[in-house]
């Protein structure tokens, strides 16, 4: 086999391969919106539109009766020109916030997400009260006569 | 040997910061295990938007020869009303039944047969008992989608005006019945 022939029959492998994922989505043709670049824009909806029945899935992978409903009411409402938002907040009236797969942003959520780097602001900060305190401590006050001679006893023998 | 320099109390509380951290957390995952086990705290729970809304628009025909109803029949009722969806598909519908049938005396219930057949809805019927003094069909599921259920049965207690009150997206028990749906349903007739 010369390099091109093998190089070639990787390639033809690998988009052997890679092929299933494009055809995930359980789309029956008949469902499909007659305009490519509404269709489109009706799948990254429903890409981002839970599946209520098995709740880790987009109703565009879902097979569930449930998220054909769902479709269906995504491409009507695509079909009638409604933007984004407002296919997304029809949902939101109806499910609440658990159908989006990619929660909103609200100081709820806001709090969640940042709540790694507060934990370590929060932790820095105390620990650096913590060092300053103990670095403006005063210094310990000198020793008793009675503690230096018996340091002295301690030393006098110690490691040779 | 260094002495601190904060009055021991202090250093004690600080030192108590920590524990009572731990415990505050521990009391919130304790609380939250036994409400789920107790059923008062569900994380799988969906569709809360609908408490306190009245009731989403729609008209249901009747199952011959019951009457169906609509937006308009929820929102005139001045005493409190369960409206349950089913489906003569499910299996936990059919498990439901003789809890309904229990309950129908106590407080009116209207069915929604959900996704279903005319036929297989009056056959279920039939077999299981009538519990609804009225009955609407969605043979679509599109009145489903916008009271916001995920599934069969679903039950929605309808106080007056047509305000949805409480929602249980799980089959009904004798338990519900008592301690929650009866004593809300009483609240709402006597305000």
């Amino acid at each position: 086999m010369t390099p091109r022939r093998t190089l070639t029959a990787l390639l033809a492998a690998m988009v052997l391969v890679l092929t299933p994922s494009f055809g995930l989505a359980v789309d029956d043709p008949a469902e499909m919106l007659p305009d490519p670049q509404a269709e489109s824009r009706a799948e990254a909806i429903g890409a981002q539109l839970r599946c209520l029945v098995c709740q880790n899935e987009s109703i565009e992978d879902s097979s569930a009766g449930l998220a054909r409903d769902l479709r269906r009411v995504v491409r009507e409402h695509v079909a009638k020109g409604e933007s984004n938002q407002q296919i997304m907040d029809w949902m939101v009236s109806r499910y609440g916030a658990f159908i989006r797969l990619r929660p909103a942003f609200s100081l709820g959520t806001l709090l969640l997400w940042s709540m790694p780097a507060l934990a370590l602001l929060i932790g820095c900060a105390a620990a650096f009260v913590f060092y300053r305190r103990r670095a403006t401590a005063p210094p310990p006050p000198p020793l008793t006569e009675d503690e230096k001679a018996r340091l002295a006893s301690l030393t006098k023998d110690g490691p040779a | 040997m260094t002495t601190p320099p904060s009055p021991p109390t202090r250093r004690r509380l600080l030192m108590a910061l920590p524990l009572v951290g731990v415990g505050a957390v521990g009391v919130g995952f304790w609380k939250m295990l036994s409400g789920m086990q107790n059923g008062a705290f569900n994380p799988h729970d969906i569709n809360a938007p609908v408490l306190d809304r009245p009731v989403p628009d729609c008209t249901l025909p009747g199952l011959p020869p019951q009457d169906g109803f609509g937006t308009a029949e929820l929102r005139a009722l001045t005493a409190p009303v369960l409206v349950n969806f089913f489906a003569s598909w499910c299996i936990p519908c059919l498990a439901e039944m003789p809890t309904l049938m229990t309950l129908k005396d106590r407080l009116p219930l209207w069915g929604i047969a959900y996704k279903d057949k005319p036929d297989n809805a009056a056959g279920f019927l039939r077999h299981s008992g009538n519990p609804f003094t009225r009955l609407g069909q969605d043979s679509a599921g599109r009145v489903g989608i916008d009271w916001g259920i995920s599934g069969v049965p679903e039950s929605f207690l309808v106080g007056p005006g047509g305000i949805i009150r409480w929602h249980s997206a799980a089959p009904l028990t004798e338990d519900t019945i008592t301690s929650t749906i009866l004593p809300l349903a009483q609240k709402l007739r006597t305000p």
